[in-house]
């Protein structure tokens, strides 16, 4: 019965101390979110706003994209579409190639995560140096974000430090934090320095004014384009909001709602090349047009990738980033998942439990959980269902619908307590699995009523 | 004012005493209660696990079931939320069903409709409530943790009227307890972790019951401290607020 994530939830959480760590981190920082939000008593109606602003933007998403290009345009940066991944990475290399740059500098970027941007590019022969810490870190390990916000989360600073020791020369068995954050900063400097070319994301597109805006707490991203004369941004096209207006309801929301910060340290707005450099927006799709057609999908449009329902989530914060099959994990990424490829991210749809508190902290009210509870109505036409599941769920139908068997059963029950321990509890048991089955009354409500019992006692 | 008494499948079998206390107390309200001998369940795992198709017999039974009563009231926060919330898009496009309408989780309905000033006899005990995911984001019992609205509690408004109870909650207050159905072993791994986490928090308390408005959480967190042998108990809200009758 368990599902890709159930088992590697179970890898995740045998190492329980890990686990519990894990856990706490995320709980501080939804801890944080919350004494952030509580300060500020229109936060509902903040996030009512967000909702309905993203909702009236993905409605009418062909305007807002042909103003916000023309507008970018106009202020003097080149605006390309990418249709799909490929085309985004083929788009970034030949601006890359054409300006023959060696080196890249990048500032945080989930949706190069999702294109594969990379990979692609170094096997061209460009150095791409990542420039958020926790980014940097894990590129140097080899390893992927297991946090959409948060990046390295799930690294010891001990980890950390024996990392810089190997590619920073940093002092052996150092792994104060402060210290590793100098060390890193020393050591990015010169790769600024040296960068050709900068690459940031979007946290949002201005489409009244054709402005990017990029949050950060490192400044890295305004290190990158401050240094570079070329500077190439790579935005969804779920990321363009109508005005500057909104923008003030989306910066409110978007820290307090990541990290517990009233703001993030940085909100850079890029509006037109820097002097005598060129600025490249690519603006890409890579599926979510057609998410934006599916009627009940689109909401999940409105995200802005705070990663709140991350660490709220309590199976999360309990298995993991890597946990999950698609690249984005929690609530928003077993949707995102099953979006991009139903029947090769279906495994993760296991990991809820259908709490609700993603829901709540959403500050773009997306139904993560509904949505989720959707996608499992599916799965039996993806073929993808459990076995188990399905055949449980037959045997209980079948029962239910059916009073007299029920009141049978509802009799036999009790014979189960006495079974033999190991015919209950083996392998073929899942609750068992640190739990006792629990014990079945000697009589049932219903019989007790039958007989009148219940109503003779209550006169 | 006919109330039909639902009880739902797993507490018919294991606890059938929470089924009487939800009888007791509103047959002590005066209120006229009756049980259709013929239900079963509403249908809540299947639709849970992905088969709302199998839960659509089950739906139009209990329609069928609970249709002349004017309220239908059951000691379950989550299958009142399932009836409440899904049983509208379950149906077909030509039944439109008035159960959702009618339903309502015996604590609510106590405390909204019922309003007693006090209850009888006393519960010299203290009790750590266990907000349900289903009782505090879906019937809305209690203002939930992540909202910045005013903060409440049906649930303790009813302990406080029985004499002695002390109240407490847990940290995380209202966080999952790891149940969610087949959740529960599908997910065992994750889902005993959160039971255990759960328990921690309830046992520093320091109260010898913990106590909720869903059975199903309260079964699963049971599984746990019977298997480490821990000295905690559990009892349903109702079970408390009856205990004078």
């Amino acid at each position: 019965m368990s599902t890709k994530h159930a088992k590697a939830a179970q890898r995740f959480i045998s190492n329980r101390e890990q686990e519990q760590w894990h856990n706490e981190t995320l709980w501080f920082v939804r801890q944080k979110r919350d004494n952030m939000t509580m300060r500020i008593p229109e936060w509902e109606k903040l996030r009512d706003l967000a909702a309905k602003i993203k909702t009236h933007t993905i409605d009418d998403l062909i305007h807002y994209l042909e103003t916000f290009s023309e507008a970018a345009e106009s202020n003097g940066a080149i605006v390309h579409w990418a249709k799909d991944a490929q085309e985004h990475n083929e788009i970034v290399y030949g601006i890359l190639k054409q300006h023959q740059v060696k080196k890249l500098v990048k500032s945080k970027s989930m949706l190069t995560e999702e294109c594969l941007l990379n990979p692609y590019l170094i096997e061209r022969g460009i150095e791409v140096v990542e420039s958020d810490l926790g980014e940097r870190i894990l590129q140097l390990m080899g390893e992927h974000p297991s946090h959409i916000v948060m990046p390295a989360i799930h690294k010891k600073r001990e980890e950390v430090g024996k990392l810089f020791e190997e590619k920073m020369d940093s002092e052996k068995g150092n792994s104060d934090p402060t210290y590793l954050t100098h060390t890193a900063r020393k050591y990015l400097r010169n790769e600024f320095l040296t960068a050709d070319a900068a690459m940031t994301g979007a946290n949002f597109g201005i489409a009244q004014t054709g402005e990017v805006v990029v949050c950060t707490n490192e400044g890295n991203a305004d290190m990158g384009t401050s240094l570079s004369k070329l500077h190439i941004v790579s935005m969804g096209i779920e990321k363009i909001i109508p005005d500057l207006a909104s923008l003030s309801v989306f910066v409110r929301l978007l820290a307090r709602s990541a990290t517990g910060q009233p703001s993030t340290t940085y909100t850079s707005h890029y509006r037109r090349p820097i002097e005598g450099g060129e600025m490249h927006i690519v603006i890409v799709d890579n599926g979510r047009s057609s998410i934006q057609n599916t009627t009940g999908r689109d909401q999940i449009l409105r995200c802005i990738r705070c990663g709140a329902c991350m660490n709220t989530c309590p199976v999360y914060r309990r298995s993991g980033g890597y946990s999950y099959t698609y690249f984005i994990p929690g609530p928003i990424g077993i949707n995102l998942g099953m979006l991009k490829s139903p029947k090769q991210h279906s495994d993760n749809l296991s990991a809820c439990s259908l709490c609700f508190s993603c829901n709540n902290v959403c500050p773009a009210k997306i139904d993560l959980a509904g949505q989720i509870y959707r996608w499992r109505q599916q799965l039996d036409s993806f073929h993808k269902a459990s076995t188990s599941k399905k055949l449980i769920s037959q045997g209980m139908t079948f029962i239910f619908n059916r009073p007299d068997l029920y009141r049978v059963l509802l009799k036999m029950a009790p014979l189960i307590n006495r079974l033999p321990r190991f015919l209950v509890y083996n392998r073929l048991n899942a609750w068992g699995y640190g739990r006792e089955l629990p014990r079945f009354a000697n009589e049932s409500f219903n019989s007790m009523w039958r007989k009148g019992k219940i109503q003779k006692d209550n006169q | 004012m006919k109330i039909g008494l639902f009880v739902p499948c797993y507490v018919n079998a294991i606890y059938p005493d929470v089924g009487i206390a939800t009888y007791k107390l509103l047959n002590y309200f005066g209120l006229d209660v009756h049980y259709p001998v013929e239900q079963t369940c509403c249908g809540q795992p299947m639709a849970n696990a992905g088969f709302e198709n199998k839960a659509f017999g089950l739906a139009m039974k209990f329609e069928k079931t609970f249709k002349k009563y004017d309220y239908i009231v059951a000691p379950s926060a989550s299958c009142t939320a399932f009836v409440r919330y899904n049983y509208l898009s379950i149906m077909t496009d030509e039944y439109i069903p008035d159960a959702n309408e009618k339903i309502y989780d015996v604590c609510e309905f106590i405390h909204d409709f019922v309003k007693p000033a006090k209850l009888p006899g006393r519960f010299p005990h203290k009790v750590s409530v266990h907000n349900s995911c289903h009782g505090v984001r879906e019937l809305e019992l209690s203002s939930a943790s992540e909202l910045n609205i005013v903060r409440y509690s049906k649930i303790k408004n009813l302990l406080s009227l029985v004499e002695g109870v002390e109240i407490f909650e847990p940290a995380k207050v209202d966080e999952c307890c790891g149940f969610g159905g087949m959740f529960a072993v599908e997910e065992s791994a994750v889902s005993v972790c959160m039971g255990e986490d759960k328990i921690n928090n309830h046992v520093a308390t320091g109260a010898e019951y913990i106590t909720g408005a869903d059975s199903s959480c309260l079964m699963h967190l049971q599984g746990i401290v019977a298997r480490k042998k821990l000295p905690v108990k559990f009892i349903h809200i109702v079970q408390i607020l009856a205990s004078g009758l």
